[in-house]
């Protein structure tokens, strides 16, 4: 018995250091931009404010029932008191000036990370445009003519344009360490800018629900140097196909846990015409 | 595997029907299947060789009483709760083992309609019932009413709800369900998408049952605004009457938007219309907002009543008045106003520019202030009370510690840039489960030991009631807790297996949460039939109706109340009316004199609509159209042959009146 539990107690102790030490890199406040930092950095702060008044109120939740209890005749007992004009100043104070401040906080992040606006950069954006399909991200490169299946790369420090539409349900594109998500849908194109300062190979996924195979719509991110960006990019011309009429009907084909694969040549057209085949020719609307 | 359910060219008799449809070859479903029927013929046996068929239709299911109705409603609430705890337990066990045995036990096809499936039904079969079976029970003996309103309505609205409970029911045996998340977002829930009948079983549950709560709605507020007892004006209404007529405004409200959201979605899945496909202008955008227009109200029409059951316990069990009643009711006022408002918190990510995001994301804020308040409020009538420590306290305690971090995350996610990263991810999945275990769970079992005894006429086990509070408590905490990390580690919902060996550690301790939530569960039920088997045990027994010296009306009665609830009409003095009785000797008094009292009959009429409701619904989704006929034609036909009845109503007399009064009133002197 004493063994078991001491067994237990060491799982325990396990689990709680094991928790505590991936705490330090969770997705969100290990960021690689500063979108998401400053988007993680918010939760932070926004979580730490309201402590200040959710921590007293759970110790309150606690302490006033026990020590009012029934058995403690002690204490003072007020059947009738029922109004105090003080107390509903604070009651009412205190959560209003909580929320005016994180009103404030709100309206200014959101005007700062409005994902449509362009970053303020001494660089141009580059555009990729993106294409959820059943079920993989197509990633269309309209200056390099190339596309990627499940895989994309761009430069760091560099500010990237995405364009995102959909093929088929509505799906959402996210890469948790590099900014936000944005839903991408059929017939529409949004948009959503993103800059990472750190190299490395972050994952991405779709996370609003669009099917069976969804669990397996994820891609890397691979984010190097200009150097490494054109290295990538000449091996995609290399090793790819050309993303034909027969290839791009073959891709929008149902399947799970699809291949990174490369093409070499795409219509730069391509994107402009998916969206135009749900609603009709825009005119360069 | 699942079962095929696409069929080209429907019979013209068996629809999409065909043996093929019936899951016999799965083997989660087999064993449940097996145990169904069984169950099923058992119980069927039993009342039968018991006679207990007649007993069953003419007391509860032609039944008109609100008591009665309110009962089923509560009874068919649990039921429903340990199937949707079956899902989650599956899906928590699922996710768990998808970590390391690759992909778990649960193909896609299966698991996603189990996700589907919970959400479903712990939001229209489990917490509306409870709401609605709350409605019933309490609100007409709080006003010192008779029945409700309309009390033929109140048992058609019944049997519309449970025609979707048998729907979605249903689907587990005979096809397949949906797989799409709980609100059915378009296009993947379209006919291009879904070619399945596993939505249609969605669309029709929720559109039959949905009628019900409307019908609900229409009647509660006629009951509450038009048959209060003399002298109870709207600021002498107890706070949880004040919760079900605010709730009630907002289901009339949102109901219907619901109602035609589906409509248009049938159209779309039916006759081939485009209002929500990618094609010929359908806008998939349209519907989120319609859907969230009605589904963020929801959550009020949902949680008010709670707050109303939480400050009644409150309130009898600190022996002390509510504190802040006007600001309460205020606060409530200020809830169903603003929840008008805020529908688009639900999509910060569709592409709005920031100041739509910024004036939704302000606007859900504010509403944290009526909700704080509320909670303040009910810790002041704690302060200079005489808290009574037992089961229901416990689960007022659990409440209030719970919900203030669920409201909390909830204020964390309702800042757009936050929602950026957390929406669709497991944090916003433990957010909601914060709020409706943590708020509206523990309020209803808050108030289900409250008032178990005024229906029952006896009490549940104390002990029992404090250990299952805990075992809740505990393991809510350790199976969200650590959902919450893996949401800030990026770990979306819904999924199928997980490819990220880091997150493994935090669905291992959210099993075992689970599994500790499993037995505080099966301690409420074992409760349940463990105080039963007592009852007439003293330390259980409600002897004379009011047991926890309550201070508000539908504690003077007897407990479970007679069948006319009050002999005399009372006229009411004050917010705490039977506090007020009990203080200036009022209470419990033979009046000078009884009169006949006007009752409802028991029809038919409710049920019978009820069953033609659902071979309608049940005929749409196979695309069986002369079954469909039949079961339209019934249902207006049984109405209007309903409303062509006379003798609708009856008599008590006096002999029975007062000798029912005197019993009672013999005991209460003990």
């Amino acid at each position: 018995m004493k063994k078991t539990i001491a067994r237990l107690l060491s799982v325990c102790s396990l689990v709680a250091t094991s928790m505590l030490l991936s705490g330090c890199d969770l997705a969100i406040f290990n960021t690689a931009s500063p979108i998401a930092k400053s988007m993680g950095d918010t939760i932070l702060l926004t979580a730490g404010l309201m402590l200040i008044v959710v921590i007293p109120t759970i110790f309150l939740s606690f302490w006033i029932p026990w020590s009012y209890r029934k058995e403690n005749t002690q204490a003072e007992y007020e059947p009738d008191w029922d109004h105090s004009s003080k107390v509903e100043v604070v009651v009412w104070g205190v959560p209003l000036v909580l929320i005016v401040v994180l009103a404030v906080i709100t309206v200014i992040q959101t005007y700062a990370l409005d994902p449509r606006e362009p970053l303020l950069s001494d660089k141009e954006p580059m555009t990729i445009q993106v294409v959820a399909m059943d079920w993989k991200w197509l990633f269309i490169y309209p200056e390099e003519e190339i596309a990627v299946v499940n895989e994309v790369s761009f430069p760091v420090d560099q500010p990237v344009q995405f364009l995102l539409t959909s093929e088929t349900v509505m799906n959402s594109f996210f890469i948790p360490r590099i900014g936000g998500q944005l839903y991408a849908m059929g017939g529409m194109e949004n948009r959503m800018n993103l800059i990472a300062d750190q190299e490395g190979v972050y994952p991405g996924r779709s996370v609003q629900y669009s099917g069976y195979g969804f669990t397996g719509m994820n891609f890397d991110a691979i984010v190097g140097t200009e150097q490494d960006f054109d290295a990538w990019v000449a091996k995609v011309k290399a090793e790819g196909n050309v993303l034909d009429k027969p290839t791009y009907d073959a891709l929008l084909e149902k399947s799970r846990n699809h291949p990174v694969e490369y093409f070499s040549s795409v219509n730069p057209l391509l994107f402009k015409n998916i969206i135009e085949k749900y609603t009709g020719v825009q005119d360069g609307r | 595997m699942a079962v095929n359910t696409v069929v080209e060219n429907p019979d013209p008799i068996f629809g999409k029907l065909s043996l093929e449809v019936i899951p016999y070859h799965d083997p989660v479903v087999l064993p449940v299947m097996i145990m169904v029927i069984l169950g099923g013929i058992f119980m069927t046996g039993l009342i039968t060789y018991k006679g207990w068929w007649g007993y069953l239709w003419n007391e509860w299911l032609t039944s008109v009483d609100h008591k009665k109705i309110g009962i089923m409603y509560i009874i068919v609430a649990i039921v429903m709760l340990l199937r949707g705890f079956a899902d989650a337990f599956l899906m928590r066990s699922h996710q768990a083992l998808a970590t390391s045995f690759d992909t778990g036990y649960l193909p896609p096809e299966h698991y996603d309609q189990i996700f589907t499936a919970h959400g479903v039904i712990m939001i229209f079969f489990v917490i509306t019932p409870i709401v609605a079976g709350l409605f019933n029970l309490i609100t007409p003996l709080q006003i010192g009413a008779r029945d409700v309103a309309f009390p033929f309505l109140n048992s058609l609205s019944f049997w519309f709800f449970m025609a979707g409970v048998v729907l979605i029911n249903a689907s587990l045996f005979i096809g397949e369900f949906a797989s799409m998340g709980w609100l059915a977002y378009v296009p993947l829930s379209g006919i291009e998408y879904s070619p399945g009948v596993g939505v249609d079983y969605w669309i029709w549950s929720l559109q039959i049952s949905g009628i019900g709560t409307t019908l609900t709605a229409v009647n509660f507020i006629a009951t509450i605004i038009k048959l209060r007892a003399p002298g109870m004006g709207l600021w002498k209404m107890p706070v949880f009457t004040w919760t079900a007529l605010v709730a009630n405004a907002l289901a009339l409200v949102i109901f219907p938007i619901l109602t035609v959201t589906i409509f248009l979605l049938t159209f779309d899945r039916y006759f081939g219309t485009h209002f929500f496909t990618n094609e010929l202008g359908g806008n998939q955008m349209m519907y989120v907002n319609l859907i969230w227009a009605w589904g963020h109200p929801e959550v009020y029409f949902l949680i008010l009543p709670i707050f109303g059951v939480i400050s009644e316990v409150v309130a009898t069990f600190s022996k002390k008045r509510i504190f802040g009643y006007k600001t309460l009711i205020w606060a409530i006022l200020a809830i169903a106003v603003l929840s008008f408002l805020v529908w688009l918190h639900h999509f910060f990510t569709m592409g709005s520019g920031a100041a739509v995001n910024s004036f939704f994301g302000v606007m859900t804020m504010v509403i944290a202030i009526p909700t704080g308040v509320k909670l303040f409020n009910w810790i002041f009538t704690m302060y200079k009370g005489r808290v009574e420590m037992n089961a229901a306290m416990w689960w007022v305690i659990a409440m209030l510690v719970t919900f203030t971090v669920g409201g909390m995350t909830g204020v964390m996610l309702s800042i757009p840039s936050n929602d950026f990263v957390l929406h669709n991810s497991m944090f916003l999945v433990a957010h909601f489960h914060n709020v409706l275990i943590g708020g509206a769970f523990y309020g209803f079992m808050a108030g289900l030991f409250y008032w178990f005894p005024k229906f029952t006429g006896f009490k549940l086990n104390e002990a029992m009631g404090k250990m299952s509070c805990a075992l809740w408590f505990v393991g809510f905490f350790l199976a969200w807790v650590p959902m919450y990390l893996a949401g800030f580690d990026g770990m979306t919902r819904r999924l199928n297996y997980v490819d990220n060996p880091e997150w493994a550690i935090y669905l291992y301790i959210a099993f075992a949460g689970v599994l500790v939530i499993a037995a505080g569960l099966g301690l409420i039920v074992l409760n349940i039939a463990w105080s039963m088997l007592k009852r007439n045990d003293p330390a259980y027994k409600d002897v004379d109706g009011d047991p926890w010296d309550a201070p508000t009306l539908e504690w003077m009665t007897d407990s479970p109340p007679q069948f006319y609830n009050f002999a005399v009409t009372p006229h009411i003095h004050d917010l705490e009316e039977l506090r007020y009785r009990k203080k200036n000797g009022m209470a419990f008094k033979k009046p000078a004199k009884y009169s006949r009292i006007h009752m409802p009959k028991n029809t038919w009429a409710g049920v019978v609509i009820g069953v033609f409701s659902m071979a309608f619904g049940f005929a749409m989704v196979w695309h069986l159209w002369w079954l469909a006929i039949i079961g339209f034609v019934g249902m207006v036909g049984s109405f209007v042959m309903y409303n062509f009845e006379r003798n609708k109503d009856y008599y008590v007399e006096i002999d029975e009146v007062e000798a029912v009064e005197s019993e009672w009133l013999a005991r209460k002197k003990v």
